[in-house]
């Protein structure tokens, strides 16, 4: 009878898990005797009401708090906290000290990565309608051409009939690349590069002037703004404005002389073009209108120098002036049948860092470096966190006592993990601190290593002060939300009670996990740079198939190469002097088409003009023939060449005799005769294979001076060059460079991978040391009782190390097996595999990383097991 | 607290309690209003109501002790507090103030 009496128990339960326990008793007990009378109407419907009613008592004021969070005041413990986080490093000095050195060094790169994207971030702010101003990027595609090539730069033609004919715009401005000349006034002479840029560039751009009217200063022809310090160069006193200034360099464009007319502040570093001078468009125009014919200035396809900016008015979407370009682009394109051109726009704060495009205003960077570097550094500093992670779980026994306290004065879980993480941040927020005096020691040579030929300082700006507390925020978090959570998750009553039962090794396959991680990450740089470094020593010492060894090539800055060869040869240890166009196997290439009989078959050739002497003096290898018979005069016309096999076959010659008098067709209608046919050289960098290649003669092509030198006093015979140099050409500096150097410097790009792999493979390694370290002295201590007793027992102390360090190595093992064919397959298929001439990655350069990582560990872990080993037993068990 | 003043079924809830006396506890307090007003009460009302009676200082508090029917569960005796009988001295006088403004006319024939 009674239990029929009572209201459902899940109704009851659930009143009493909603509800507030201090109103609980009494509501309860009223909604009981209201049940009670109802039960006289039926107990369905008594039921019912009460179900109706529980239901309804589901109020703000009736629900019960959440307990956390309402007794959690994250600040109340502070204080608390900070005390025991600070007393507990003090206490263990060696492991907070590894903790600390091993986050900072990871953090020096966090920062520099931090610095450096910021930097890269504010790339020209300081325009003001930055957001506004749009360049105009061109894709060409050439008929013969598989691939469109995407270029930053377009055609003055487009510049201009946008200016004439679109009213969708407010500004535009066109600017065009190599305007360099040397200035002289008076007895001064100064070289200085800049760009050409039309009228309006002042009113699209924010660059100040310091002199001059903007509306004017590069209206007229063969008028030039020099910037600040240039002008400081210049004219020690007195306004340069209106002053005339004679030109060396431009004479082409009849630019001889011109007037300043403008002064404006030196580019800021942060933008993404830089100038020493400006000069006016209106030159080139003025020049290419009394051209006859199609100038190759203002032509629709001349799209490879020059770069339009337009800036939008307000409100104004960019698909419109894109429609428009599209509507002009296929307006012209009809008219043409050899190439495809089509337009798009690129905002200006998109242009560092930006997409992958050739012919740049200046230096970019790619957002794929970028990825790649923030994964770099990221992975850097994981494991920089994971020994954290690692050492705080190992020893996690030590505070376990202080957390059953706490538990017991009535610390929540949210408490405890707070504390943790805390003290997590607190050594990530030291860590930062010795981070960046790390940062400040190395930034230096990071920007030599790194950013050569960028416009980057690296600068300290308050906004960072915020983004490294962030990162330290975020370190902290991150290396300290595992121990935290595992020791937050400690019962206090075991704890206590019966510390013993505690597992001593909890956590123990996430912390292998971990150290498998670092050790793997370790190997695969390593490897990784020791690819690098080799296939770099491959790349410099590659067999050419001619000499370059003792040759000092001396750029001719437009001297007469015939006046300066006859003074150098008056130096008695240059033993040969030759003259050429370009340098190959350097990266630099030149190129030209090429017919035999058939007028329709054109091959596109490279070529380079050389003199007579510089076949002999770089030793090429011929098959037939030999060098040209005598040199050119100054303004005589290239009449024989000298091909390589490849052009040979090409053309289908059958042996390299039949080859010698045969006549090609080059440079358009130019005929010339075969004297010599030359084994296949690598005259592009290594990476590229041999191509049909020409030497032709033109004294006019000549850029370089080749002198074989006899090795010797190098110092003394350099002054001697240089004073012949003075004596020739005031104005230029003596610019010579060995062969070999130059070609190194062709590699620099593998120098940098290396650089920068070999950096990073450092920095793994120095922390998974460190972490190693940390846990082979924690497990020493703790088996230290097992290790006096084993020793008391008679064993040795060989066999001792070696079951100390016997769950190292199986982790080694582990980590190199994974470590060694994903590096391998890495750089065999995505990395080496487009090379045509590439070292093979053998087993010495696979085990390089293995060996040194086993080598390291066995330094540290033999160091901690030698030193438990050698302890008396007795002094350890003396106490028991 | 703005709540100084009490609203008409607050004053019903408080004067109920104060007529209760001793006997004053939820269900009684819901029988009693039912009963003298004739209008239909439900118990969620007034429990809201000494919810916010309680937390504005009018009444205070205790348990009793537990009984059979309502499955061995303490009742909440509620009692009125100074402050509570202070203000409800205070709505009987601003009513008061108020009835002895209207002239007798208004009410001429109905009294």
């Amino acid at each position: 009878m009674s239990r029929q009496e009572t209201p459902p128990k899940w109704l009851d339960r659930l009143l009493s898990w909603y509800c507030r326990p201090d109103l609980l008793e009494d509501l309860q007990g009223d909604l009981h005797e209201y049940y009670h009378r109802n039960l006289s109407r039926g107990r369905f419907r008594a039921n019912f009401i009460y179900l109706i009613d529980v239901l309804k008592f589901f109020r703000p004021y009736t629900i019960r708090r959440n307990q956390t969070l309402h007794s959690f005041n994250p600040f109340f413990m502070l204080g608390n906290y900070f005390k025991t986080s600070v007393r507990s490093l003090a206490r263990n000095k060696v492991f907070s000290a590894i903790n600390i050195v091993g986050l900072a060094i990871s953090m020096s790169v966090g920062i520099l990565m931090i610095t450096y994207i910021n930097e890269l971030l504010s790339f020209d702010k300081f325009h003001q309608n930055g957001n506004r101003i749009y360049r105009i990027l061109t894709t060409y595609k050439g008929i013969t051409n598989d691939e469109s090539v995407d270029l930053a730069s377009t055609s003055i033609f487009i510049g201009r009939r946008l200016q004439e004919d679109y009213t969708g715009i407010e500004q535009l401005t066109i600017l065009r690349r190599n305007f360099s000349a040397d200035l002289k006034t008076g007895s001064k002479i100064m070289s200085a590069e800049g760009l050409w840029a039309s009228e309006n560039f002042f009113d699209v751009f924010d660059f100040e002037l310091v002199a001059g009217n903007p509306a004017t200063v590069l209206h007229d022809p063969k008028s030039i703004v020099i910037t600040e310090s240039l002008s400081k160069k210049l004219f020690k006193e007195g306004e340069p404005i209106g002053r005339t200034i004679e030109l060396v360099g431009q004479e082409r464009y009849g630019f001889q002389s011109g007037t300043i007319t403008g002064v404006v502040k030196d580019p800021p570093a942060s933008s993404h073009m830089q100038f020493e001078m400006l000069g006016s468009l209106s030159t080139l125009e003025h020049y290419a209108a009394g051209q006859e014919g199609e100038s190759f200035l203002t032509s629709y396809n001349s799209v490879w120098m020059n770069y339009v900016y337009v800036l939008l008015p307000e409100n104004q979407r960019v698909d419109v002036i894109k429609k428009h370009l599209d509507q002009i682009a296929a307006e012209e394109g009809e008219k043409y049948d050899r190439f495809f051109i089509s337009y798009e726009l690129q905002n200006l704060l998109e242009i560092v860092p930006g997409r992958d495009l050739s012919n740049q205003i200046g230096p970019t960077v790619r957002w794929n470096m970028i990825y790649l570097l923030v994964g770099l550094t990221l992975i850097v500093i994981l494991s920089a966190c994971f020994n954290y992670t690692n050492l705080s779980i190992a020893r996690s026994l030590r505070r376990a006592k202080e957390v059953g306290i706490r538990k017991v004065v009535g610390a929540g879980r949210a408490h405890i993990l707070t504390q943790f993480v805390f003290e997590a941040i607190l050594v990530a927020v030291v860590a930062l601190m010795m981070g960046y005096g790390l940062f400040l020691l190395i930034k230096q040579e990071f920007i030599y290593l790194f950013f050569q030929n960028q416009e980057i300082t690296l600068d300290f700006q308050w906004i960072h002060l915020i983004y490294f507390m962030a990162f330290a925020l975020v370190i902290g978090v991150a290396a300290g939300i595992l121990p935290s959570a595992f020791l937050s998750g400690l019962k206090a009553l075991k704890v206590l009670k019966d510390p013993g039962s505690m597992k001593l090794f909890g956590g123990m396959s996430l912390r292998r996990m971990l150290i498998v991680f670092q050790f793997t990450l370790s190997i695969g740089f390593i490897i990784g740079a020791t690819i690098s470094y080799k296939q770099y020593q491959f790349a410099v010492n590659f067999d050419l198939g001619f000499e370059t060894k003792n040759i000092l090539n001396v750029e001719l800055q437009g001297n007469d190469a015939n006046i300066l060869m006859s003074e150098f040869l008056k130096i008695p240890e240059v033993e040969g002097i030759s003259m050429s166009g370009m340098l190959p196997a350097t990266g630099e290439v030149w190129g030209d088409e090429a017919k035999y009989k058939d007028p329709m078959d054109s091959v596109s050739i490279h070529v380079n003009y050389v003199s007579k002497d510089y076949l002999g003096l770089h030793q090429f290898e011929f098959l037939a023939g030999g060098t040209f018979p005598y040199d050119l005069k100054k303004d005589e016309d290239t009449k024989f060449t000298i091909i390589n096999e490849r052009l040979m076959r090409r053309f289908g010659m059958e042996s390299p005799q039949e080859a010698l008098g045969e006549v090609l067709t080059v440079d358009g209608s130019k005929k010339v005769q075969i004297v010599g046919v030359v084994k296949d050289f690598q005259h592009q960098r290594i990476t590229e294979g041999h191509e049909p290649f020409a030497f032709l003669q033109g004294y006019e092509d000549y850029q370089v001076l080749n002198l074989k030198v006899a090795s010797g006093d190098m110092v003394g015979f350099m002054t001697k060059l240089e004073a012949v140099w003075k004596a020739v050409d005031a104005v230029h500096p003596f610019r010579a460079e060995f062969y070999d150097d130059k070609i190194q410097k062709a590699y620099t790009q593998y120098q940098t991978y290396f650089k920068v792999i070999g950096f990073l493979a450092f920095l793994a390694i120095s922390i998974a040391a460190l972490g190693l370290l940390g846990m082979a002295i924690f497990t020493t201590e703790t088996r230290m009782k097992e290790i006096s007793i084993r020793k008391v027992l008679g064993a040795t102390e060989k066999h001792l190390i070696y079951i100390l360090s016997r769950g190292f190595v199986v982790m080694l093992v582990v980590a190199s097996l994974i470590a060694v064919p994903t590096t391998y397959l890495l750089f065999e298929h995505m990395v080496l595999n487009d090379l045509a001439n590439r070292i093979v990655v053998g087993p010495l350069e696979l085990l390089s990383g293995v060996a040194v990582i086993f080598a390291v560990s066995m330094l540290t872990i033999g160091w901690q097991t030698a030193r438990a080993a050698r302890t008396n037993p007795a002094e350890m068990l003396r106490d028991e | 607290m703005k709540g100084t003043n009490l609203g008409e079924f607050e004053e019903v809830v408080l004067l109920t309690i104060a007529s209760l006396m001793d006997e004053a506890y939820s269900v009684n307090i819901v029988d009693e209003i039912e009963k003298v007003t004739g209008r239909a009460t439900k118990l969620g009302v007034v429990h809201a109501v000494l919810k916010r009676l309680e937390d504005k200082g009018y009444i205070s508090s205790e348990l009793g002790e537990p009984t059979k029917e309502r499955g061995g569960r303490r009742k909440r005796f509620f009692k009125i507090s100074h402050s509570g009988k202070v203000s409800l001295l205070k709505a009987r006088e601003q009513r008061d103030q108020l009835w002895n403004t209207i002239p007798d006319v208004v009410f001429e024939g109905l009294i």
